[in-house]
């Protein structure tokens, strides 16, 4: 329950309208007939996980309800639920683990990097890290005082540079300050940018390749990604990944109705690891993903079955 | 990567051509086709449903299935269709006669109000308003800080207020424009979920207070499936008047365009593309429609050329163009003006078909650089006239580049096709054919710069493709 407990709060109302849908399947009884397989499909299609993913998905399904005799909606679910969960990467490393670590927040505009990093630095802290910020969105304008203002609320040192100065420095500095101070968890904000702006994706290229030549502790990069995006998600997942080789994935924003079902394409496809969701404004609204709880509470719930 | 459509559809059609008629079938079969590009382009469920059911009835016309080009007709009426649907709206912002008048920005957390509200500002300081921008974002950090830098940035007066009840602030912040002789106000508020209570009824409390004359929602071209519930609620909250499209110089499809225009009526006023303040333009249903479908953006890609090329290049050279006398030196401008637009691969995959290259690994962009190193290593009479280079000087200028005779050789091919491509572009020289799709800039209309660093069958696409969409 406890798991569970955590994720459904912010995902509650998604799960709510999903369920809304399901049941008016399931209350058509347990049937597995055309119109079951055609709302299950919409219901993929509307939680954002792809047209063509979502009738596989349906048609992988339907084979196996066949094949394996499933009685009614509810056996076809539960399969559901389990394969969506599996679909996900599970392996790569322990970013958020003991160990000492640099890690970089990159993605597209507005997807709620800085934020991430605010929400991570104050959990690391509570938890009894010794965190250090660096702040290399030296683009936007406030971008340094947002995270500065973040960096008083979790208590923890930050490293910046004026706007505008290059943001490879920044890191510098702060990977050197973190030697001094003996940081053992250095979280770096870098600037918005949509992976189609070739200069900008070598800028950030520089960037991590600054830091991974500098830096002593393992150097993590994160994509954050905003679960209200859509097919786009998957082309920008692959350029992030391209030139910065992604250990993990953040999604945020799944406190809306939007299901992030993006996420689990980008995932799989990637092999990346879903790393946390972020499920609110709150500053401890990050929570940790579990696969079978992401997948139940996107597509129903089966508690909810009387 | 999804082919491109009008390819997958001809693919579908050619089969058929010995039967002499189509069947419901064939339509149906296309009809599915249609529906993934527009699935995969993020259009919502229910309203794609509801438009492949109505354009299917068209296509089922006999006029299509008796045409000897049932492909391009059946997309003829899908872009015909969708454009209709995207409205023929003039993106022109109508101010009241209010002074100061207002425009209130609504919209999620990182859609980019408090960018679009800077463009906006920008935009009516060139139509020589003058704005006033008032921060209405209490709650994340530093967002006012955010709006008071852009303000600075192109010289628009900021309000930003005290404290933290954003209702106050819009109101003082209308007193201050009247105060400083402001005659537009732009209110740029925090960004909100669509399901936090709280937030919504202060979006209607601030709304109440000012009484804008136009609300504009900014929304993410990247935005899912979900765009239909966010812009529903926002629609029936504030109920805005139109939207801000942001985000649009990435590569999303942005069929959220369609979902919302279908769900709420509201039309798209403008599309936010890029960084820099002047980067807010107008709203084209038809080039977005051909967007969604996954065919490319040709024309969109040709005005930001020609944008550049208008900053960049000299009268003189230009000239040159429009004769198609080219010599090295506009060749190397061409680079130059190449990556200003993104590189080549930006270049290529707003082409029809270019994806596919793109993922097949046809685009080599460092192939511009070894071009730019052999022309630097020309003489100056060289780059001039380039039929200078003889034998020896291409030795010469291969051994000064650190590159084989070869690929000397090549590049002067490359610049020769391009030379000739140009005459067949230029109307100057050739007035016949593909007139009006290519360039609506009018009597500026020039080179498509960068064209002749890709290769002759893109080029034999896009002529063919312009062909026959213009029957």
């Amino acid at each position: 329950m406890g798991f569970f407990d955590r994720i459904s709060e912010g995902l509650s109302r998604s799960r709510e309208k999903f369920k809304e849908q399901m049941n008016v399947l399931l209350d058509r009884g347990p049937d597995l007939d055309d119109e079951f397989w055609d709302g299950l499909e919409e219901s993929l299609i509307l939680s954002d996980v792809g047209a063509s993913a979502a009738s596989t998905i349906v048609e992988n399904l339907r084979d196996q309800a066949t094949r394996k005799a499933l009685p009614d909606a509810y056996a076809v679910l539960d399969l559901l639920y389990d394969q969506i969960a599996r679909t996900f990467s599970e392996g790569g490393e322990n970013v958020f683990g003991d160990g000492a670590a640099i890690v970089l927040f990159v993605g597209i505009n507005g997807t709620g990097k800085t934020t991430t990093v605010g929400k991570i630095a104050k959990e690391a802290t509570d938890a009894g890290r010794r965190v250090l910020l660096g702040s290399a969105d030296t683009f936007r304008a406030a971008a340094i005082e947002q995270l500065e203002v973040w960096a008083k609320r979790a208590n923890v040192e930050i490293c910046t540079r004026e706007r505008g100065s290059d943001p490879a420095s920044v890191c510098y500095d702060t990977i050197e300050r973190a030697e001094q101070t003996g940081a053992d968890l250095v979280l770096i904000d870098t600037a918005g940018r949509l992976h189609t702006s070739a200069d900008l994706m070598r800028e950030l290229e520089k960037v991590v390749n600054v830091v991974r030549k500098r830096a002593n502790m393992p150097v993590y990069t994160v994509l954050v990604t905003d679960a209200t995006t859509g097919q786009n998600g998957l082309s920008q997942a692959r350029e992030f990944d391209r030139a910065l080789d992604l250990d993990g994935v953040i999604v945020t924003k799944l406190d809306g109705t939007a299901k992030g079902g993006i996420a689990l394409a980008v995932s799989h496809e990637l092999d990346l690891p879903v790393l946390k969701i972020g499920v609110g404004e709150g500053l401890d609204d990050l929570k940790d993903f579990d696969p079978l709880d992401f997948a139940r509470a996107l597509v129903g719930d089966l508690d909810e079955r009387d | 990567m999804l082919e491109n459509l009008s390819e997958r559809l001809q693919g579908i059609f050619s089969g058929l051509r010995g039967k002499g008629r189509l069947t419901e079938d064939d339509i149906n079969q296309a009809m599915r086709e249609i529906r993934m590009a527009l699935l995969e382009a993020d259009v919502n469920f229910k309203v794609v449903k509801t438009f492949i059911a109505n354009t299917k009835e068209r296509c089922l016309d006999a006029e299509v299935l008796e045409s000897l080009t049932p492909a391009q007709n059946v997309i003829k009426i899908v872009l015909d269709e969708l454009t209709e649907l995207l409205g023929r709206t003039d993106s022109k912002l109508v101010l009241g006669s209010r002074i100061p008048n207002v425009i209130m920005l609504v919209g999620l957390q990182g859609s980019g109000k408090t960018t679009a509200a800077a463009k906006l500002a920008y935009r009516l300081l060139q139509e020589n308003h003058q704005p006033l921008l008032v921060a209405c974002d209490v709650y994340r950090p530093a967002a006012a800080d955010q709006l008071e830098t852009l303000g600075d940035e192109i010289g628009v007066r900021v309000y930003r207020g005290e404290g933290t009840d954003p209702v106050k602030i819009a109101t003082e912040g209308i007193r201050d424009a009247i105060d400083s002789l402001r005659d537009v106000v732009i209110i740029d508020t925090a960004g909100r979920l669509h399901v936090d209570e709280e937030m919504m009824a202060e979006a209607e409390n601030i709304k109440r207070a000012v009484k804008p004359d136009q609300i504009l929602m900014v929304v993410d071209a990247m935005t899912g499936q979900d765009v239909v519930n966010v812009a529903a609620a926002f629609a029936e909250r504030v109920d805005f008047d139109g939207v801000i499209m942001s985000k649009m110089d990435g590569d999303a499809r942005g069929g959220g365009a369609l979902s919302i225009k279908q769900v709420t009526g509201k039309p798209i006023k403008f599309i936010s593309s890029g960084e820099k303040p002047d980067s807010l333009e107008e709203f084209h249903p038809d080039r977005m429609a051909k967007r969604i479908l996954g065919m490319g953006d040709v024309v969109s890609l040709i005005e930001s050329a020609a944008k550049i090329e208008a900053e960049e290049m000299e009268a003189e050279a230009a000239e040159r163009m429009m004769r198609a006398q080219l010599n090295l030196n506009d060749f190397l401008d061409m680079n130059k003006q190449i990556r200003k637009m993104g590189g080549v691969s930006k270049l290529v995959a707003a082409l029809p078909g270019g994806d596919k290259a793109m993922s097949q690994g046809q685009v080599d962009e460092s192939a511009l650089d070894r071009m730019e190193v052999i022309i630097h290593s020309m003489t100056l009479q060289e780059r001039e006239k380039p039929d200078l280079l003889n034998g020896s000087r291409r030795a010469r200028i291969a051994a000064g580049a650190g590159v084989q005779v070869s690929d000397v050789n090549q590049v002067i091919k490359k610049f020769n096709e391009t030379k000739k491509m140009m005459k067949q572009f230029m109307p100057a020289d050739d007035g016949r054919g593909r007139k009006g799709k290519k360039g609506k800039k009018g009597r500026r209309r020039r080179s498509i710069p960068g064209m002749g660093s890709m290769s002759m069958a893109d080029m034999k696409k896009m002529q063919d493709l312009f062909k026959d969409l213009d029957k």
